[in-house]
């Protein structure tokens, strides 16, 4: 059964230079404890998905239903708290003057969860389930690394109990051993809390390593959706064919599979 | 033949409140005229105040020791003076760095940015010859319609035109040795693609000697000649890329490796965070063949 779903979702821009099409009617379900990643290159729509599922955006056209209740502009408090959200920028998006523990706890505040005086426990907890120590949360974010502020993104999402993660390009800023240590973590809540997540990336080899289902976007239209061992084995779609001829690769036995793949079919 | 870039035992510390902090422990590294040099290194490795010293840019700063040498054809940049170190920079050596929106200035169209930039040889450049130069440079970087970009803001231009437009102004003066500070890592996977294929086919043609700064080992796979992998401040394993992708011979070489998600599916390997071993002494695959 699908937890999220979305039917004929089209979003347009009017700008002075006329309107832009950031996603056009995009179709997509996802079921629960899975793992959907969301590919394409920069300005292909990826992220104006994100924000219309978030409720950031309002679609011009189309529909999303979560858990089978149709999402309207008008959410409810409880499915705001279902559907959480890990950017990008672990920097920019924690505020710089409050501590780390005050930012993870703001969500509990918002959606009033718990006893007002078991909070900073639950933020504790949130900060050791991401592998952080429970006193880091009187740290200030420019005294982690960023690794630790990615962490803290994390514990942030996690603290308020979702159903659904949308996480937007949450390794791209980091450096390799980081990346890998934290897709690791994103595995294993996964694995223990039963989560859901949309995986939004341009990394092919990130996305062949955590994704269960892979949807390519192009120009905010849906190119190709399949699964990651299918889109890995035989990509129908040029485009996708493309992506994956221009990811980075480290040996042999990788550059022979990308040329393979990402030659053009006649 | 000498090399273009000699760095013998660079080291680097930081005064703070809490007492000197050593950031580099000695590094050795040499580039040669024309040759594509990576340095390969997590966060914090000591890879980007390397590039700055070498920019003559971190000697300037009141809490930095340095010590060791960086001779830069046969000069060294620790003991030049101010002002000659400047006139290097920009003409002789220049730099990329990782973001290109921030790193160009928002209040400037393009076309006034390069004109300051021609203008550090030739100061005497007059505007028509800036602007025909300029044209050809944003040709030479694949960029449609260089009119255009010339009096747009960076803001106005797209991650990868900017980057462009930023290897267009690093390379116009022809300098005998460009900086390359993770140029790839702010664009997506296929704007990275040919971008990096761009400044490989320029460089070449220019015969500049790059120094690419770098923590993505499949970029660096197919950029450079020669690899030094870094570790806390310290060179830890170096050689010709293909024998140090073929053989990583150093315990933190083969973890950096691990780390690299692969498109065969391979799945995600556990990278300990600190390792004795990663301190074990420098290898250097010259000397294993």
């Amino acid at each position: 059964m699908s937890l999220l779903s979305i039917n004929q979702l089209s979003k347009t821009f009017v700008t002075a230079n006329g309107s832009v099409n950031a996603v056009s009617d995009v179709s997509l379900d996802i079921a629960e404890g899975e793992c959907l990643a969301i590919v394409g290159e920069s300005g292909s729509g990826k992220t104006t998905l994100a924000n219309m599922i978030l409720g950031i955006l309002q679609p011009t056209n189309g529909t999303i239903s979560f858990d089978q209740q149709t999402l309207t502009n008008k959410r409810t408090s409880a499915q705001r708290r279902a559907i959480q959200l890990v950017q990008q920028n672990p920097l920019s998006s924690l505020n710089p003057k409050r501590s780390v523990g005050a930012s993870v706890r703001l969500g509990l505040d918002t959606y009033n969860i718990g006893q007002k005086n078991g909070r900073w426990n639950v933020v504790e907890d949130a900060l050791e389930a991401v592998g952080l120590d429970r006193n880091m949360r009187k740290r200030a974010p420019a005294a982690l690394s960023g690794g630790q502020r990615q962490r803290v993104g994390i514990a942030r999402a996690l603290a308020c109990g979702p159903r659904l993660l949308v996480l937007d390009e949450p390794t791209s800023a980091l450096d390799v051993l980081v990346q890998a240590r934290v897709l690791r973590l994103l595995n294993s809540l996964r694995e223990q809390h039963g989560l859901t997540y949309i995986f939004i990336t341009h990394d092919l080899a990130v996305v062949r390593n955590v994704a269960d289902r892979v949807a390519v976007f192009k120009s905010g239209q849906l190119q190709e959706l399949g699964s990651t061992s299918d889109i890995f084995s035989n990509p129908q779609s040029t485009y996708t064919r493309q992506l994956i001829g221009a990811v980075p690769v480290v040996d042999a036995a990788e550059l022979a599979l990308r040329n393979k793949l990402a030659e053009i079919k006649p | 033949m000498s090399a273009l870039l000699d760095i013998e035992n660079l080291q680097l510390g930081f005064k703070t409140l809490n007492g000197r902090v050593d950031v580099l422990h000695g590094i050795d590294l040499t580039i040669n005229a024309s040759e594509k040099v990576a340095l390969v290194g997590e966060s914090g490795s000591g890879k980007s105040v390397t590039a700055r010293i070498v920019l003559g840019l971190l000697q300037e700063t009141r809490t930095a020791k340095i010590t060791g040498e960086v001779l830069f054809d046969g000069q060294d940049i620790n003991k030049m003076k101010r002002r000659t170190c400047a006139q290097l920079r920009g003409t002789q050596i220049s730099m990329i760095f990782q973001d290109p929106t921030s790193s160009l200035n928002p209040v400037f169209t393009i076309g006034e940015q390069f004109a300051e930039v021609l203008r550090r040889q030739d100061f005497k450049l007059p505007r028509s010859a800036c602007e025909s130069r300029a044209n050809q440079l944003l040709e030479d970087v694949a960029i449609p319609d260089a009119q255009r970009a010339l009096s747009s803001y960076p803001f106005q231009l797209s991650g990868g035109m900017n980057q462009r437009v930023m290897i267009a102004m690093a390379l116009a003066n022809h300098p005998k040795l460009l900086l390359a500070d993770e140029p790839g890592t702010a664009l997506d996977v296929s704007v990275q693609a040919q971008t990096l294929t761009l400044m490989r086919d320029l460089v070449t043609d220019y015969g500049t000697a790059v120094l690419f700064i770098s923590h993505n080992l499949g970029v660096v796979r197919e950029f450079a000649d020669r690899v030094y992998v870094i570790y806390q401040g310290r060179i830890v394993e170096d050689g010709p890329t293909s024998a140090l992708f073929a053989n990583p011979q150093h315990a933190y070489t083969k973890a950096l490796m691990k780390a690299v998600p692969r498109i065969v599916g391979s799945g995600l390997s556990e990278v300990p965070e600190v390792s004795d071993a990663f301190l074990a002494p420098r290898i250097s695959h010259s000397d294993i063949t």
